[in-house]
């Protein structure tokens, strides 16, 4: 029988914070083995991710001090910094930093926004929901890579694509869409597959919010603008943060769309980009592993500045309990 | 507060007067308008896979062309080409297999995370998002390398580990918050009658969040099938998987529009049955669980 | 809510481990090439295609030795192949690679020499293969690395119906300027016909090929012979302008996209009048369901310095060194690039996808010469004067006549098109990417000069 006042606090008892648990000098005595007892169904995740995870991201930390092009092996020498120095000074990789935030900046905020009205509009009943709802989550389910080469040579080729096949229906131009404007083109593919994705978090906040209080409002006289100003936004701001969040994480690592669409040329090269090009066709496997140490370093920065959107996150789960 | 006995179950505002349902109507018109136009793409690339090549790079667009299963003879090898079943079932199998050792690790981890917590499980939650933070490609040398000195190249359980460990962090946010909402109640009454940790784990957890564990489920299903650069780099003759399979019809020494849409129909195929069929436990898994 | 029992879940959740154990037991697994089986990894040309389609019923049967193909898209294998030969990792036997890596794969011993293979199998007749083709094959050893599957040079193609309608005449030996003049009169004699297609796809094997070969008439050069970059060398700069100038003044739409299959798809649907490019091209304009079939003319590529000014490429079989099935995989390139292979898919697939370019005793053969007559000939003078170690008006650092042979020109190369694809897109201009990329050209040249 386990006495409720030395019991290992269960969520809802004591929601634990992140600066409280460590300086709270008035604890009962800790008991060691619960306390592994606790830990314990979280180590093997936590070992596997660790081992799987960090240990090649040490390798490649030792493999960036190296000066090592793999067309020259016997040429493979310790470099120490130097290779960091390179990659810090090189001007395409300043512009790949500014492409990746760009691409992921526009993509994310248009499709959060996209996704929030079409979220609203699948609010309301209509005939036909589940259908268009279905028809609106199909972008996010088709393989990436068979999208962007859907992209690319279906929709976007200036001389067989459906874009400009449209075009010439009604008698328009026939722009050179990957050559006019690359970036634009990569972005539109990009938030024609993740809308589906934010639609559907702001969808399922949507759905939770406090009705009563909105019809309450209504009654008041409120219009819609202001319920959704004052209450329904507020509501989701849970969800837009969720949203963004997990969008911008996989789309700053977005590979295939670049590789696809433009293979990087016309400035559209982003980071993941530059790095596997600097792997593959200028074969300095040293260059490419400063690249992406410099990268890790950068975005746990920024990461640690979005802790806050995350702790808010944490904040309010805990609070739900 | 003016207290308003709720209606039992709202699932939206119903429209008022008769302005507001003509408003009504006509959004729901929008809405079918934009389905219609975000699924478009998906649906020409439907009619393209049944087109001949010629017919499928004409410009204005051949709609009415006549209808042929060359583009799926092609995909499917009929006339002596590869085999895409190899592939397919490579795909499948590391799906699985990745998803089912993500929800090993993810649920007991999920529970000390939520239920039962560990001290800092914050910092814990924040380490498991950090490592979806580093370029992929910026680790692959390493994990080339070393698959190449231990045998483990072209082998598909390389691609299981890997692609596990890819998605135990989404599985983990995911778990926990579904872990989160169940009844503080119930697992104490379970402790007090004495219930070891696996079997408060088996008969009571794992019921009551059983569509978390769908939901998380089909989430990692859908990114592992989704991957590329993992199999492109690591894979090559017996685990080739799906979408690296796509790639090999994209020729650049003539037409492929036809054979290249075949292929990314089947080969999406699995994802979008899934995605249909599960769209509720879709919508679930990507609020965290806010909806029940 | 609906509570899922556990008894409930124990139906699904068993369906779901049967199947994924029969996928496992099906499909899967892992491991090299063992047994009789040797791995092709190869590029998804037309030729590689039918040859995958060829091999069950044909090699296979005859000797034994199952091929498994991995085919991938040019750029996709190239990066594939350098991965796995440069870490000797095994995975495939056999590559196609091409005369352009040739070179430095065998000076750091990633290819296995094929010289006692080649003197032990008569039947294959080392001497019928194309001199120029064996020279690009042979590195500064001396020693054979790699067989021909098939090669190419480039050469001009046109439309003569169109040519005639127009009253224009296309020259035996003709220029690049007269080339311009007749693009401009042939512009626009068909509805949305463009005068000529010409690359522009950024890429050191797409723009920067058929680009090298008219600086290379023109005078110009990348290199000097002591490495000295000349990007911004008059010579250089007039032929890129020429270039650029054609393709935007008389060239297809989006030119700077546009890359072999554009250009084939162009001209086959009837969009442009003239086409610059491969050899290879040849056989789809005249295949069984092309619409211009019999319709294109062929003449040698244009000249302006030199006498001849065709690329000289060739996808080769090299055997990986690490490979434990050598013997196996040196049965299999002889099959692939023997005589008999030409003809088995000249009486199945047609003469005109025969993977020609590589032997004497193709363009002697006369059921290929009957049916390819209209490009056969033209392709056999294209390869034969073909020089790869003096391909211009100047001595060279290194071989190579569309590409400097050295391993850094995939990336330098590739990183020049896209500054010169962009001026073709109109995005900056000729004088502004050539500065660019003689930066890039000086720190490749600088690395060589203090060897």
């Amino acid at each position: 029988m386990s006495n409720p006042t030395t019991a290992v606090p269960v969520r809802g008892e004591r929601p634990p914070t992140m600066a409280a648990t460590s300086r709270n000098t008035s604890k009962p005595p800790r008991n060691r083995a619960r306390e592994w007892a606790t830990r314990a169904p979280l180590m093997p995740a936590l070992i596997f991710l660790i081992v799987v995870t960090q240990l090649p991201f040490v390798a490649t930390l030792v493999i960036s001090l190296f000066d090592w092009n793999s067309f020259r092996p016997d040429k493979r020498a310790f470099a120490g910094l130097e290779n960091y120095t390179t990659v810090a000074s090189d001007p395409a990789l300043r512009e790949s930093i500014l492409t990746t935030v760009l691409l992921t900046a526009t993509v994310v905020i248009v499709s959060v926004v996209l996704g929030l009205a079409l979220a609203l509009l699948l609010d309301r009943k209509f005939r036909g929901r589940g259908l268009v709802r279905t028809m609106l989550i199909a972008p996010f389910l088709v393989v990436p890579v068979a999208s962007a080469l859907l992209w690319k040579h279906a929709l976007y080729n200036p001389e067989y694509g459906l874009f400009n096949g449209v075009l010439n229906w009604l008698g328009g131009p026939q722009p050179q869409w990957l050559s006019d404007m690359p970036l634009m083109a990569v972005e539109a593919s990009l938030i024609w597959q993740w809308t589906p994705f934010m639609m559907l978090i702001l969808l399922a906040g949507l759905q939770g919010r406090p009705l009563d209080m909105i019809e309450a409002a209504r009654l008041d006289g409120a219009s819609n603008w202001q319920i959704f100003r004052f209450l329904t936004l507020p509501h989701l701001r849970r969800y837009l943060e969720l949203g963004t969040l997990l969008g911008s994480i996989y789309i700053v690592q977005n590979f295939d769309a670049v590789f696809t669409l433009t293979r990087g040329g016309l400035d559209t090269a982003n980071l993941p980009y530059t790095i596997y090009e600097t792997f593959y066709n200028a074969h300095e496997y040293g260059l490419a592993s400063a690249a992406g140490v410099l990268v890790v370093i950068g975005t746990i920065i920024i990461a640690t500045f979005a802790l806050r959107v995350v702790s808010s996150l944490f904040r309010e789960e805990a609070s739900r309990a | 507060m003016t207290s308003l006995t709720a209606p039992a179950a709202i699932t939206s505002v119903p429209p008022a007067t008769r302005r507001a349902k003509r408003r009504g109507a006509a959004l729901g018109l929008l809405a079918w308008f934009v389905g219609i136009l975000f699924v478009l793409p998906v649906l020409w690339m439907l009619l393209t896979s049944f087109h001949s090549e010629s017919d499928a790079a004409t410009n204005p667009p051949s709609l009415a062309a006549p209808l042929t299963l060359d583009g799926y003879k092609t995909f499917f090898g009929v006339d002596g080409g590869a085999s895409p079943w190899p592939a397919l079932l490579n795909s499948m199998g590391t799906s699985i297999f990745s998803t089912l050792f993500v929800l090993v690790l993810a649920l007991p981890a999920a529970f000390a995370l939520s239920i039962r917590p560990v001290r800092k499980w914050t910092d814990v939650m924040f380490f498991f998002l950090s490592t979806k933070m580093l370029p992929v490609v910026a680790g692959l040398l390493p994990v080339y390398l070393f698959a190449k000195d231990t045998g483990f190249l072209d082998n598909v359980w390389l691609l299981v580990i890997l692609y596990t460990s890819m998605n135990l962090p989404i599985a983990v946010w995911m778990m926990q918050s579904f872990l989160a909402d169940i009844p503080v109640s119930i697992i104490e009454a379970a402790q007090m009658d004495g219930a070891r940790l696996t079997t408060i784990l088996w008969r009571v957890v794992a019921p009551i969040a059983g569509p978390g564990i769908a939901a998380t489920s089909l989430i990692c299903f859908i990114f592992s099938w989704n991957e590329m650069l993992f199999a492109q780099v690591l894979t090559g003759v017996v685990a080739q998987t799906a979408p690296a399979f796509l790639t090999g019809f994209v020729t650049s020494q003539g037409l492929f529009l036809a054979q290249v849409c075949a292929a990314s129909m089947v080969i999406s195929l699995p994802v979008l049955a899934a995605g249909f069929a599960a769209q509720d436990k879709l919508v679930q898994g990507l609020s965290l669980g806010a909806v029940k | 809510m609906p509570v899922l029992t556990l008894r409930a879940a124990r139906i699904p959740v068993v369906a779901l481990t049967a199947g994924a154990l029969l996928a496992g037991c099906a499909g899967m697994g892992g491991g090299s090439s063992g047994g009789n089986t040797i791995n092709v990894l190869m590029v998804n040309n037309p030729q590689m295609m039918d040859l995958q389609k060829l091999t069950a019923k044909h090699f296979t049967k005859e000797t034994g030795i199952k091929v498994k193909f991995t085919v991938l898209p040019e750029n996709d294998v190239r990066d594939k192949i350098s991965q796995d030969f440069s870490n000797q990792a095994g995975q495939y036997d056999v590559a196609t690679i091409s005369n352009f890596e040739v070179p430095f794969y065998a000076e750091n011993s990633w290819l296995m020499p094929l010289d006692e293979h080649v003197a032990k199998d008569k039947a294959f007749d080392q001497k019928d293969i194309l001199p120029p083709m064996r020279q690009s094959l042979t590195a500064g050893d001396g020693q054979l690395y790699a067989e021909p599957f098939y090669g190419e040079s480039s050469f001009l193609m046109y439309r003569k119906d169109i040519f005639a309608e127009k009253h224009l005449k296309m020259p035996a030996r003709p220029t690049w300027n007269q080339v311009a003049d007749l693009a401009a009169k042939a512009d626009g004699a068909r509805k949305g016909m463009n005068g000529i297609c010409l690359r522009g796809l950024p890429g050191w094997g797409e723009l920067m090929a058929p680009l090298t070969t008219v600086v290379n008439t023109f005078g110009g050069t990348w290199f000097t012979k002591d490495w000295k970059a000349q990007l911004t060398s008059p010579e250089f700069v007039k032929a890129t302008k020429f270039y650029v100038d054609l393709v935007r003044k008389h060239g297809e739409a989006g030119a700077s996209q546009s890359g072999f299959a554009e250009c084939l798809n162009n001209l086959t649907q009837g969009k442009s009048a003239m086409w610059y490019d491969a050899t290879s091209a040849a056989g789809s304009l005249e295949g069984a369901k092309s619409p211009v079939k019999g319709k294109i003319g062929y003449v040698q590529a244009p000249v302006e310095k030199t006498d001849s000014s065709g690329w000289l490429y060739t996808w080769a079989w090299g055997v990986q060194k690490a490979s434990r099935n050598s013997d196996k995989a040196w049965k299999f390139i002889s099959w692939a690039s023997s005589k008999e292979y030409e003809k088995l898919v000249g009486k199945t697939f047609g003469w005109s996808n025969v993977p020609a370019g590589k032997r004497a005793s193709t363009y002697a053969n006369q059921d290929y010469r009957d049916s390819a007559g209209a490009f056969s000939e033209v392709t056999r003078k294209a390869i034969t004067s073909a020089k790869p170690r003096d391909p211009g008006v100047q001595e060279r650092p290194t071989m190579g006549i569309q590409f400097v042979d050295i391993p850094e020109f995939a990336d330098l190369g590739t990183k020049v098109a896209q500054e010169i694809s962009a001026a073709i897109a109109g995005k900056q201009s000729v004088d502004e990417a050539l500065k660019t990329s003689q930066k890039l050209a000086e720190k490749v040249g600088e690395e060589y000069r203090d060897e």
